[in-house]
């Protein structure tokens, strides 16, 4: 243990291109991900994202579909739970309800085995047990580093959720381990506790200077501990940076919609450090855009000054909401409903003006312009796409059998109630509300997504059907080399991000 | 008043029950204690039919025959019982469905069906009846029960418990004994007596199989077929009945007991 070398990058954890298959359904996509020795990194997305099965894999429980997780620079994808040197922090806390405080935490060491510096006749290692003293002095070390001295010899049933929280935290810490997992440990505290424990697994972060993998939907949780935040979405890695990169600078519409109060809205580049939105041309911080290209913007509520007299952009409050230290309004300007914080109040119905500095604008590269696929020509007018048969109007000749690419605009595409009304069957797993209309992602049974933009509200988890007027879809041969999916690579982007600011 | 009428109307009804289910073994134990060969005649009270049945030896070894294979059976129906109840519990879907329908079989079928297949099996298999086969199907039997009061353990398990033990070093094998298990043992102790019980009690699968060995069911059928209505079956029959009714005495407490514990 004493020549630990300190690398540039001394990474703890690296997960290879990690994808994770249940059952035909992508829970993990390709992640690639790297933790540095000792930092407090949270995996942050809405439930079903694949952060709680990311975690499972790294502790051990579940096996990568494909892909490598290295421990310390050495292949440990398929070492068995017991033998790697992690210990987890469980969901609802999983203690031993046969044994009491004490005998939970020492569980672990009871198994552990030591290294006694000697060899035997062949060399090998000698390893030993701890004795009973060492474990006595173990358990109450950590007992009064989770403040719970006297309770070494209660039961576990007589305790309070967050005694219990704090019994499970000591029985995963006493093994001293590399790397300390948390499934969502305060999810089953009221807020005062919640809030109290945070602050308490920060400092215990700091005083004892184990690696920290903490997995959470809520995002306050994941700004306020970390050091580095993961947002991830449909089992993809959408952002990896500091608290303050990923509330700045979002990589996309959706960690800007996930992380904080937001305004998102669709815009165009008219030049490098010009956009335009709401009919109305803004100076941001942001270039390196095609001309005229589409984008999603970024504006948080707190960035949006608000005048009586004079602005850029003109409009009227409809709706008022004190919240302590701030109003909170909604201002409808320019087909946007805008969400505004600021101390002083405009009344409901007030003209107001509205300004934005370049440095409250964020611009962020839309993931996707069109819904492309590729399918196969059935008949004369019949294309099958996401396994089923859409219409379409065959000018160029296509033979039954041709490979094509398929392309349907956001905009054309049509959702149903019921299911049968359309061609496929699909569930609703993303919604974002872009000013005017939604734009809404849905999964088909295939595993593949459709961006629809409608001015219908759809719920998460609906299940709708698909409808696409034949017009609408513009057929193509498919290209040798067809460099339209892109996703990949925009993840492997997004991911040495934060390397480059070093925070000690 | 129609309220207070109500109420004795059903305490009269179950009285009437309880009176039909109990006089006779009542009337039983009562004449236990006196010598008289018939049944119903009192010639005073006398310990003369319990001292002639821990005189007569047939019955004794009868009564040891019974608890060895009564408590061997149990054992291995709890051990297979537990196993079974933990994998059946971790399958999924059509699996899990069709392995507990299968499991429950030997339970609802009729008793004289399992006895008959049980004696068939053995014949094409030739192997004698006795011991062994008296413990084969005796457990056969009595596993179903040890899987029904096990699996409402399993299920009250947190569902992380196996995964901390192997968190924490345990290896598979460990975890699975050291942790699941310890939270089974209610589970286990409950069936390991109701096991018990039915094999103590078993007379028509015993009596397909037993070959020379006589258990207290197939001796008491065996002497009533032979010499009539022996006196000493009236001690006999009234020890059985204070046995099993202090087992499930014992049980009852214990069970409401834990819960106490749990509410607390």
């Amino acid at each position: 243990m004493a020549t630990v070398t300190r690398e540039k990058f001394d990474n703890i954890i690296e997960i290879k291109n990690v994808t994770k298959v249940f059952d035909g359904i992508t829970a993990v996509d390709n992640v690639n991900l790297a933790v540095r020795r000792g930092e407090f990194v949270t995996l942050l997305g809405p439930s079903g994202c694949g952060k709680t099965t990311l975690l499972r894999m790294i502790a051990g429980f579940e096996m990568p579909t494909s892909g490598t997780i290295l421990l310390e620079k050495q292949d440990v994808t398929t070492v068995p739970p017991h033998l790697r040197p992690i210990n987890t922090v469980f969901q609802k806390y999983a203690l031993f309800p046969h044994l009491n405080v004490f005998k939970n935490i020492a569980f672990g060491l009871k198994l552990k085995k030591i290294p006694t510096g000697e060899v035997d006749k062949k060399g090998r290692p000698v390893y030993r047990k701890f004795t009973k003293d060492e474990i006595a002095e173990k358990v109450e070390r950590v007992l009064k580093l989770v403040n719970l001295e006297a309770y070494g010899y209660r039961d576990i049933t007589g305790l309070s959720g967050g005694q219990q929280q704090r019994v499970a935290i000591a029985r995963a810490i006493v093994c001293e381990p590399k790397v300390l997992l948390l499934d969502e440990p305060l999810g089953a505290l009221d807020l005062k506790m919640r809030k109290e424990m945070q602050s308490e697994l920060a400092a215990m972060h700091r005083n004892i200077g184990i690696t920290f993998i903490y997995v959470t939907h809520d995002q306050e949780e994941a700004l306020t501990m970390s050091d580095k935040v993961v947002v991830m979405t449909d089992g993809a890695v959408q952002q990896y940076g500091t608290p303050k990169k990923i509330y700045d600078e979002p990589a996309n519409a959706f960690v800007a919609d996930f992380i904080g109060e937001s305004n998102i809205l669709s815009g165009i580049m008219k030049e490098d450090f010009l956009v335009e939105f709401c009919g109305v041309q803004f100076k941001c911080l942001d270039k390196g855009f095609a001309r005229d290209e589409k984008v999603d913007l970024v504006v948080r509520p707190e960035d949006i000054a608000i005048s009586a007299k004079k602005g850029a952009l003109g409009g009227e409050v409809v709706s008022t909401v004190f919240k302590g230290t701030y109003y909170e309004m909604e201002i409808v300007a320019g087909d946007y409903q805008f969400t505004v914080q600021n101390t002083t109040e405009y009344g409901v119905g007030s003209k107001v003006w509205l300004t934005i500095e370049p440095d409250g604008i964020h611009i962020m590269k839309k993931l996707k312009t069109v819904n492309s696929f590729v399918g196969e020509v059935l008949s004369e007018n019949t294309v099958e796409i996401c396994g089923g048969e859409f219409e379409f109007e065959n000018t160029d000749g296509f033979e039954r059998g041709d490979e094509v690419r398929v392309l349907v605009p956001f905009d054309k595409v049509e959702l149903t109630d019921d299911e049968d009304d359309g061609v496929i069957g699909a569930n609703v797993t993303q919604t974002l509300y872009k000013g005017s209309y939604y734009q809404v992602q849905v999964y088909t049974d295939d595993d593949q997504d459709f961006l629809v933009d409608t001015v219908d509200e759809w719920d998460i988890g609906d299940r709708v059907g698909i409808k696409i007027n034949p017009k609408d879809l513009t057929v193509t041969r498919k290209a040798k080399t067809d460099n339209a999916e892109t996703d990949n690579a925009s993840q492997l982007d997004n991911m040495p991000e934060g390397e480059e600011e070093s925070d000690e | 008043m129609s309220r207070n009428v109500k109420s004795g109307l059903i305490w009269a009804f179950v009285g009437i029950m309880l009176a039909v289910m109990y006089i006779p073994i009542i009337i039983l134990i009562i004449y236990s204690f006196t010598g008289a060969k018939a049944l119903g005649v009192w010639s005073g009270f006398s310990f003369e039919l319990y001292a002639d049945l821990f005189t007569n030896e047939s019955i004794i070894e009868a009564f040891k025959n019974s608890i060895v294979l009564a408590f061997v059976s149990s054992l291995l129906a709890t051990i297979l019982g537990t196993t079974a109840a933990v994998g059946i519990f971790y399958m999924r879907k059509w699996k899990k469905t069709s392995a507990n329908f299968i499991a429950n079989i030997t339970m609802e079928n009729a008793e004289i069906v399992t006895g008959v297949t049980f004696m068939m099996f053995f014949l094409v298999l030739r192997m004698p009846y006795g011991w062994v086969t008296l413990i084969i199907a005796h457990t056969m039997i009595t596993t179903p029960y040890v899987i029904l009061s096990v699996t409402p353990k399993l299920s009250q398990l947190n569902p992380n418990l196996y995964e901390a033990g192997l968190d924490l070093g345990a290896s598979p094998i460990k975890s699975m004994f050291t942790v699941i298990v310890p939270q089974l043992i209610p589970g286990m102790l409950s069936g390991f007596v109701m096991a018990f019980a039915l094999s103590f009690d078993d007379f028509i699968v015993s009596k397909f199989v037993n070959g020379s060995v006589e258990t207290i069911p197939v001796y008491l059928y065996n002497a009533l077929a032979k010499r009539g209505v022996d006196p000493t079956l009236r001690a006999l029959s009234s020890i059985m009945f204070v046995a099993v009714l202090a087992v499930l005495i014992a049980l009852n407490v214990v069970s409401a007991r834990r819960k106490k514990v749990v509410v607390k």
